[in-house]
């Protein structure tokens, strides 16, 4: 006889899909990055349909919690999440239980409740997704945590690299500015890793921490000969830090300068700009430079990471289809 | 100097057949050892029971018990994390038969009057005999020193600011002068705050991967070479807390061998563990000093191993529930270890061969009780029993339900461990029995 059925099959509930979390690059391999941005690749072409909508994530409930401001994280991920359909309900620290001492713990058991698809968290301390995840059956997505990762960040900017290069694989980019204090810039060391593309950080000493070439990258001064520049967004650059001695001294030595690009190098910024310091406003407003094609690019990434988390495998043809409306 | 509480009756007892082990007596036979009123009264093959207790310790070893000379007791003010009570039960439950409180507490142990109600709290609830640091400044905030030379005549164990560094170097120097009336060990915890600020883990590969502020090893080996050189200057001892980066290490050895008469300890989580631990953001491997590298790890086994650092100590830190579940940035420092260290340490360095049995147990009782200038535990014909029977053999999961403790935030939670407490005596008496 063999097996014991203790029930037929037709009694058991349906297989719920893996529960998944998006925290960290590191929670990726190769493949899943390329699923995703081939998922990306084929919203994108749906958004150029008439009716934007799709049905495809109707009855999920995405909840976006964010403990920091955010304009472009925060927006992209409610757009992504209406684009598909699914219901969204957005919360902000400020105003909220939160700012009567509410723990992560008691916010995230309140949430759970609810039974949300997916939260997507950002928080100022890192290991705030994993204690969510710790006490929700949600998926989380990391929108940011303290300056740890910032994972959808990396996938748009690998995302925009490849539209605008053709390829990642042996692309040389060079990461500029404050790494110690950047979550975007851990992401990206660590994707653009994983897709063979050859990082290299530049900055003062101070604000490239000791120890990250075990990442994978390399550290230097020169930004002469790469194809694509990621800048850091100025963060505790403050005179009086001491990571600086002055803005005037880091904008002479690593501001990206007209005079620092050549022709065809393309510029990419996380946002927000800090124009006249970290980047000269002629870069920014260049054809060469990235930065609206990232934000473009945020949002079809961010509705492949919510496809992706909530059903599994490459986008069907059929849900990139637009909802016929009535 | 220390204190346990009164009324305990010494007990009767035989222990047969146990594997006696005392590295510093040179004692290691099966045999068995009569206590009659507290006190060891023969060793040998075949005693007469005298009509006492008789535990079997076949297959089981008989080693004196343990003294952690670094324990957080939490009283006063931090009742709901640990008491009296509650944290000499912990340390019986370890092997423990003296262990040694840190005054960091609110308000903090720097006057006679404060230390005075911990005695009598002492005498009224200790299971095993506990001794008092009181603070080497006010309030522990570096400015003042305290009055050393009463707090010792009212039964200081010893001096200390624990969990904050004595910065002003005068004031170190100072401290060092009064010691040598007050004649109660100086503990420091080393940490240069200026290079720590800020820091959540050891500065390195992983903490520049997970985005944390890095707490550099110099951090604390600039203090250690600065409190090793003052030492010198006043040719007066001192004792090292928590030591964790090679350089440290390096640093106590030199300054032995040129004659200062420098002790230190070392945790068991800095023993077993590195700053690969923290990739799983669990809040229970956040501690300062913070787990440092495998280099690091390596260099304070082998400082263990040949005598450079005396003592292990616990660092026994206990938070409550609410305070831990958080990220791991805003979670405060500090574990728990008196009821997991001797397995810890079996599991981890002596089972796999890197450290001998011998060794730990000497490092785990005698070295730190003369570290601090307390009579060692020793199993000898006219000593008071304090003896620990161990189970080398049995193996065990850590549980947060069977915790004496009144905190569980113990980075071993769930993990299976060998070696295994059986039976405490401390200061004459039974303190623990499985």
């Amino acid at each position: 006889m063999g097996e014991i059925h203790v029930m037929r099959e037709g009694f058991l509930p349906p297989k719920p899909p893996p529960r998944r979390h998006l925290i960290s690059i590191g929670d990726l391999e190769r493949d899943d990055v390329e699923r995703l941005l081939a998922t990306a690749g084929s919203f994108s072409r749906s958004l150029e349909r008439e009716v934007k909508k799709l049905p495809t994530l109707r009855g999920f409930t995405v909840v976006n919690v964010f403990y920091e401001s955010s304009t472009r994280t925060s927006s992209s991920f409610e757009l992504a999440a209406k684009r598909l359909s699914a219901d969204t309900m957005s919360i902000k620290a400020a105003g909220s239980s939160v700012d009567k001492g509410e723990s992560l713990k008691d916010t995230a058991l309140t949430l759970g409740a609810y039974d949300p698809d997916v939260i997507v968290l950002r928080h100022p301390q890192i290991g705030a997704p994993e204690l969510v995840a710790r006490y929700t059956g949600a998926h989380i997505v990391n929108a940011g945590d303290g300056k740890h990762q910032h994972p959808t960040q990396a996938l748009l900017d690998l995302y925009t690299i490849r539209e605008e290069l053709g390829r990642l694989e042996g692309v040389h980019v060079a990461i500029v500015g404050d790494v110690l204090h950047s979550r975007v810039a851990r992401s990206n060391i660590q994707a653009l890793a994983l897709m063979g593309a050859k990082v290299m950080l530049v900055g003062p000493p101070p604000l490239i921490p000791r120890g990250i070439e075990a990442m994978g990258c390399e550290v230097s001064h020169d930004i002469g000969a790469i194809e694509a520049v990621l800048r850091m967004q100025r963060e505790r650059m403050a005179e009086g830090a001491n990571y600086v001695p002055s803005l005037r001294e880091y904008t002479a030595r690593w501001g990206v300068t007209p005079e620092r690009i050549r022709p065809g190098q393309k510029v990419m910024h996380p946002g927000p700009m800090n124009r006249g310091v970290e980047i000269d406003p002629r870069v920014a407003d260049a054809a060469d430079a990235l930065i609206e094609t990232q934000v473009r690019a945020g949002l079809v990434v961010r509705m492949a990471v919510l496809y992706d988390l909530l059903t599994t495998g490459p986008v069907p043809v059929a849900a990139a289809e637009p909802l016929e409306v009535a | 100097m220390l204190y346990v509480k009164a009324g305990r009756t010494p007990d009767d007892l035989v222990v047969r057949g146990a594997r006696v082990l005392d590295p510093v007596e040179g004692l290691d036979a099966v045999c068995d050892v009569r206590v009659d009123g507290g006190t060891i009264s023969a060793i040998g093959a075949g005693l007469d029971a005298n009509g006492h207790r008789v535990i079997d310790g076949a297959g089981l070893v008989l080693a004196p018990a343990f003294v952690d000379p670094h324990v957080h007791l939490r009283v006063p003010g931090g009742e709901d994390e640990e008491t009296i009570s509650s944290g000499t039960a912990a340390a019986a439950a370890g092997g423990y038969c003296a262990i040694l409180a840190m005054p960091n507490t609110d308000p903090v142990v720097d006057s006679a009057a404060v230390l005075g109600s911990l005695i009598e709290d002492a005498q009224r609830e200790a299971e095993i005999p506990v001794g008092f640091l009181a603070a080497i400044t006010r309030g522990q905030e570096g400015a003042e020193l305290t009055e050393m030379v009463e707090l010792a005549e009212q039964g200081a164990a010893g001096f200390t600011d624990d969990g904050r560094p004595l910065v002003a170097p005068a004031l170190m120097r100072r401290a060092l002068q009064y010691h040598g009336i007050a004649g109660r060990r100086l503990a420091l915890h080393c940490e240069e705050p200026t290079l720590s600020k800020g820091g959540q883990m050891h500065e390195g590969a992983v903490s520049a991967e997970l985005g944390f502020t890095g707490y550099p090893s110099v951090a604390e080996s600039v203090m250690v070479e600065r409190d090793l050189s003052l030492a010198a200057y006043e040719g007066q001892p001192l004792h090292l807390l928590h030591l964790s980066a090679r350089e440290s290490v390096d640093a106590l050895r030199a300054a032995q061998a040129k004659g200062v008469a420098a002790t230190a300890e070392v945790t068991p989580h800095h023993l077993c563990l590195t700053d690969e631990a923290v990739r799983t953001l669990d809040s229970n491997v956040k501690m300062n000093p913070p787990l440092r590298s495998a280099d690091d790890r390596t260099a304070l086994i082998e400082g263990l191993r040949d005598g450079t650092i005396g003592s292990v100590a616990t660092d026994h830190a206990p938070h409550a529930r609410h305070e831990k579940e958080v990220p791991f940035e805003a979670a405060p420092f500090g574990v728990t270890g008196l009821e997991t260290a001797f397995a810890a340490l079996y599991t981890n360095l002596v089972e796999p061969g890197i450290l001998s049995l011998e060794i730990l147990l000497e490092r785990m009782s005698a070295g730190p009780a003369r570290a601090y200038g307390l009579e060692p535990p020793k199993i000898a014909v006219g000593a008071q029993a304090n003896l620990v029977l161990l189970d080398t053999a049995a193996t065990w999961r850590v549980e947060e339900a069977a915790f004496r403790s009144r905190s569980a935030n113990s980075w071993l939670l769930g993990h299976h461990l060998t070696g295994q407490v059986r039976l405490t005596a401390a200061a004459g008496r039974m303190a623990f029995e499985e």
